[in-house]
């Protein structure tokens, strides 16, 4: 088992808190000049996402997690379970809607997703940042009005509704920002 | 831990601006002014010293020598200017580099500058009066308004708790009701609860907008300060805060040499209780001590911190040429 002392603190270091993973946000090194010294630390729990507060006594230890990011091809969805491969070794691995989360709204067949593992076992998705959808369903718009100003809901083929333009219509292919969940352009196939 | 304006420079640049190399140089320039004019001498002591700090807060970096000697780069130059106090020099100060291992983050830098000086004859009164002086002259904030606050009544009247008597389950109680994280299972003495109080209740609304001087401070944390008897007993300790930032740290000096002798020891049982590092007694300063130190105060300043209260930076980075991770 693997332990990180206060002093290798820094953004992004993967512990365990309580039995659940955590990634340091932020440390800040508290110390009086004459006294003991804190790192003060905000933790965003890898399960939850919750961000809290900790403040540990400088010179402790704490374990460290067994979290690494690998990147994945997102295969299929069998109804409960979506599945992953390494396209390196072609094993699979299945995520549970706990761990696929918002990624869910946005992935497609083929698509390569950074699967983040904590023990081996896939702990949450991220999908690519940008991808490219067919809209299934939107009101036609009105016609002539290419300003941009207001735009209108389109439902995208893997369920996500997203705001675009008035000219964009039914059937056409979108580039869409997956990390604000913003329409980006209009994508040739 | 680089601040995220300066990550982005090439390594080769200095991470501070150059307005605020320019202003480093005014600083140095009116603190020896300020001093010249005073009458206080400026004297040069050595960075390497065959004693280290005992204070189990601080750890020393050591260097080792061609032919094996181990050498400590000191923390403070506080023996060695007690030496040369206890050698008649009359009322000095000194402008060195000082060295404290495992120190880094926004307000920390393993290596800092120091400004340090001790008046002979005077007490912590008359001293924190001349370190408001200094500070104001140096800012050129003449109307910067001063407060003084005892340890006991800061303690008292925002956290309603007497740090000379309040109890462990007491200290945790107050730290888990101020919402500080982890409370409930940090194992920590009483000094360290109240450090840890300090730090994360009290601290960020010290000195806002006036120089603010915590003083009379426990027995307990007297550090090298006098104790002046009474009930309580006090340690003659002060601390000044600007802007929730500590900038400097005093004391009407100890000068009992059997009384110095005992407080190394029990900081090195500490230390040896704790597994740290226990480097030799500082015996010349302790045979100084024994041939006679005049009473007087003396203080030690944080010139980056100081320096970035005057250029209004948020990260010590940002006022240090070079640091540590571009040194």
């Amino acid at each position: 088992m693997a332990f990180y002392s206060t002093n290798e603190f820094k953004g992004g270091l993967k512990i365990m808190l309580d039995g659940d993973p955590y990634a340091i946000v932020e440390n800040e090194f508290v110390k009086p000049g004459k006294g003991q010294a804190f790192n003060r630390v905000r933790v965003r729990n890898l399960k939850t996402g919750r961000v809290v507060e900790k403040t540990f006594k400088s010179g402790d230890t704490v374990e460290a997690a067994d979290v690494h990011d690998t990147e994945m091809q997102y295969l299929y969805n069998d109804g409960e379970e979506w599945h992953f491969m390494d396209p390196a070794s072609f094993e699979q691995m299945t995520a549970g809607a706990a761990a696929v989360g918002e990624a869910a709204k946005w992935i497609k067949e083929q698509d390569m997703c950074k699967v983040t593992l904590w023990n081996g076992a896939p702990l949450s998705v991220e999908p690519p940042n940008f991808v490219v959808l067919e809209i299934t369903e939107t009101d036609p718009g009105v016609r002539g009005d290419t300003s941009g100003g207001g735009g209108k809901p389109a439902t995208l083929e893997t369920g996500a509704v997203v705001r675009v333009p008035l000219f964009v219509q039914t059937g056409e292919l979108v580039k869409v920002d997956t990390r604000t969940g913003e329409y980006v352009s209009r994508a040739k196939d | 831990m680089p601040t995220a304006s300066t990550e982005t420079l090439p390594l080769w640049r200095p991470s501070a601006p150059l307005a605020a190399l320019r202003a480093r140089g005014t600083l140095l320039a009116r603190v020896r002014a300020f001093f010249a004019e005073a009458g206080v001498l400026e004297v040069d002591t050595p960075i390497l010293s065959r004693a280290g700090v005992s204070d189990p807060a601080l750890t020393s970096l050591r260097a080792r020598t061609g032919d094996g000697r181990l050498l400590y780069l000191h923390t403070s130059p506080e023996f060695p200017m007690k030496r040369l106090l206890a050698a008649g020099s009359g009322p000095i100060y000194q402008i060195c580099k000082v060295f404290r291992d495992d120190e880094r983050g926004r307000l920390h830098h393993p290596e800092f500058s120091m400004l340090e000086w001790y008046r002979p004859g005077w007490d912590e009164g008359r001293l924190m009066d001349e370190v408001a002086a200094l500070v104001r002259l140096v800012l050129e904030r003449p109307e910067l308004p001063v407060e003084r606050l005892s340890y006991r009544d800061l303690f008292r009247q925002r956290l309603d708790l007497d740090p000379w008597t309040a109890s462990l389950d007491a200290l945790r109680a107050r730290a888990l009701e101020a919402g500080i994280g982890g409370a409930e299972s940090l194992e920590l003495e009483r000094d360290a609860w109240l450090d840890l109080l300090l730090s994360h209740c009290l601290e960020p609304q010290l000195g806002r907008g006036r120089l603010t001087f915590i003083h009379e401070y426990p027995p307990s944390q007297a550090a090298l300060a006098r104790v002046r008897p009474g009930d309580p007993p006090v340690a003659e300790r002060f601390e000044l805060y600007l802007e929730g930032v500590e900038l400097a740290n005093g004391f009407c000096e100890l000068i009992d040499a059997e009384e110095q002798r005992a407080r190394f020891l029990a900081d090195l049982a500490i230390r040896e209780s704790r597994g740290q590092h226990c480097p030799p007694l500082d015996e010349r300063l302790l045979a100084a001590l024994e041939a006679g130190l005049p009473e007087c105060a003396g203080v030690a300043l944080g010139l980056d911190r100081l320096l970035m209260q005057a250029t209004g930076a948020r990260h010590i980075d940002e006022v240090l040429a070079f640091p540590v991770e571009r040194a």
